[in-house]
């Protein structure tokens, strides 16, 4: 069932279109990573998703509605786009005590938030004080007062520390396990490898990839194969031969590429081949998103 | 749902969550601290020159004397005091970006500025007319000390005139959330506070004539003509003049209505 579904998105600033026709679903009980180079719309798409932008064309709904006819907002949809809006003078119980009112919540869901995400502590401090970390977690803790069937991240690990980004990375896995929707940008790929089942990518406002996590670093990105044999020259001709590209690797192995470890196989087999070795090397997430995006970089710096 | 009961989220809740908002914040307090501080200190140093004043005033000008007037002209800075507080209702959710939180739990925006609207009017309703008779009760007892005329609350027009002070300052407050929607700053919206209620009524003889029209209903000039019990032959029908600057702050609110459902936040 999908949970949040955006159909033919557009959104213009001025002359720049900012999100350009874009379609996705976002499915539940899993994390969607949401990708993009620095400017490709990730931020614009999710406000429109959440009412606070309107789009020039297109949809994005909830459960099939639009995020403004939901009567009860926080108990479907929690979402997290600027960890910064929180305004400095009021405490941090405060702050979410609002937030829950307005949605006629219980004050023990401010409780149980806050101690979720270990704030119970500074709940009676003014936010103005709070570190970068402890400001995500208010966000966090915001976005969980309605328990909501879906959670929408806007760059969630943005500037905290390593432990900081575990905890988030295991509270989305978390709360995808409880059957919730997940959608995450970010803009570290290593970190989407380890935390989100699919990925939706974008450049310049327009979708480059709807797939899974694990079709993403198979299909894209050549990828290479290590094999290992007795006879090296020879096999390397053969391989050339049958169009492969073949270079010497590491301990006297081959690095062949151009043809998959299945033919490998096959041509070492009717050439009567032993081979000792023969692994697929996998294309880093990194490598497969800056594959996918190389045409799509708004702001590329120049190498020195 | 772990909830017992199913929540919902009307009038009522929004209306609460703004209030606990607007009493979670020191600024609030300090506002209004600020309002009686400075608008009852305007009145005992108005209060203790009017001996003076009494002194040498002309015939004519002794004619004219108001007492109340002396007491409940302490509006003109309170104004801006008021002000700063129907400013900050708004700009301070524009200028943390709280507003997209606020507005991601109550997506309904008539609803949320509706709210914002009524509640901080309330406070400087109810605080405008506790200054304003707090300024009378004050005043009066000050400038009798002195042997100066002084007016007494069961006085003809005395009750009125007190209470359009209150009025007065919370017609203000509805003016300054509206330049505030309408400004998204509050540096930028202050600006134009000060510019209505204070250049323009100092400058107002420069214009030319036709613009005396607007005068009449302009803040600090015509629209405070009911803050006073003497007849002012230029405002025959006083309170006239501060319904038509009601009307023109509720021109400036509706646009404020307008702007605010339509723009992205
Ligand atoms: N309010 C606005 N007015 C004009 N242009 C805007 C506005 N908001 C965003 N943009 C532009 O739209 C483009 C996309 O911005 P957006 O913030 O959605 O990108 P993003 O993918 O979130 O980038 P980042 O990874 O840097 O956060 C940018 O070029 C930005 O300058
Ligand atoms: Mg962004």
């Amino acid at each position: 069932m999908s949970v949040i579904e955006v159909r033919g998105l557009t959104k213009r600033y001025g002359p720049q279109t900012v999100v350009d026709d874009l379609s996705f679903t976002v499915e539940a009980g899993q994390v969607t990573g949401f990708l993009g180079p620095n400017g490709a719309g990730k931020s614009t798409t999710m406000r429109m998703i959440i009412g606070l932008a309107a789009p020039d064309r297109g949809t994005a709904t909830i459960g099939g509605r639009n995020y403004r006819d939901l009567a009860v907002p926080l108990v479907e949809v929690g979402a997290l786009l600027d960890a910064g809006a929180v305004h400095g003078g009021r405490t941090a119980y405060d702050h979410l005590h609002a937030l829950a009112v307005s949605n006629g919540l219980p004050r023990k869901r401010v409780d149980a938030v806050l101690a979720r995400t270990g704030m119970e502590g500074v709940a009676g401090k003014r936010a103005g004080g709070f570190s970068l970390g402890m400001r995500q977690r208010l966000g966090i803790a915001a976005t969980l007062l309605g328990e909501p069937r879906v959670l929408i991240f806007d760059e969630p690990v943005n500037g905290l520390d390593p432990e900081g980004i575990r905890w988030v990375r295991d509270l989305m896995r978390s709360l995808a396990a409880e059957g919730r929707a997940v959608l995450v940008s970010s803009h570290l790929m290593s970190e989407m490898a380890q935390t989100a089942d699919h990925l939706i990518v974008i450049g310049r406002g327009r979708l480059i990839a709807d797939t899974a996590v694990s079709e993403l670093t198979r299909t894209n990105g050549e990828g290479a194969v290590v094999v290992r044999v007795s006879d090296r020259a020879r096999f390397a001709q053969q391989l050339s031969a049958a169009g492969a590209t073949v270079r010497d690797g590491l301990e006297s192995s081959l690095v062949v590429s151009g043809m998959s470890a299945a033919d490998i196989g096959q041509l070492a087999a009717y050439h009567g081949v032993a081979l000792s070795e023969l692994t697929p090397q996998r294309v880093s997430l990194e490598e497969a998103f800056m594959e996918l995006t190389r045409d799509s970089i708004e702001f590329s710096g120049v190498a020195a | 749902m772990s909830t017992d009961v199913a929540p919902r989220a009307g009038f009522g809740r929004t209306l609460q969550a703004e209030w606990i908002k607007l009493r979670s914040l020191r600024s609030t307090w300090y506002t209004l601290a600020c309002l009686f501080v400075v608008g009852l200190g305007i009145t005992i140093l108005s209060s203790n020159a009017a001996g003076q004043a009494w002194e040498t005033a002309t015939e004519a000008e002794r004619l004219a004397w108001d007492p109340t007037g002396r007491s409940t002209m302490t509006y003109i800075v309170a104004q801006l005091i008021v002000g700063v507080l129907g400013i900050l209702v708004v700009t301070s959710e524009y200028a943390t970006g709280l507003m997209g939180t606020t507005l991601t739990a109550m997506p309904r925006r008539t609803r949320v500025l509706a709210a914002k609207v009524l509640l901080a009017t309330a406070v400087a309703l109810v605080a405008g007319e506790v200054l304003m008779f707090a300024a009378f009760f004050i005043g009066q007892p000050l400038m009798a000390g002195q042997n100066v005329p002084t007016a007494h609350l069961s006085d003809p027009g005395v009750v009125p005139a007190v209470i359009a002070g209150g009025l007065y300052l919370g017609a203000i407050a509805v003016l300054a959330i509206g330049l505030g929607v309408l400004m998204r700053a509050t540096a930028g919206a202050l600006a134009t506070l000060v510019g209505i209620v204070f250049l323009v009524p100092a400058v107002a003889g420069l214009f030319p004539s036709w613009m005396s029209g607007v005068f009449d209903f302009w803040p600090t000039l015509g629209a405070a003509a009911p803050l006073g019990t003497v007849p002012d032959p230029d405002f025959p029908h006083p309170w006239l003049n501060l319904t038509g600057m009601c009307l023109a702050i509720a021109a400036v609110l509706a646009a404020a209505f307008i702007a605010f459902r339509r723009r992205d936040i």
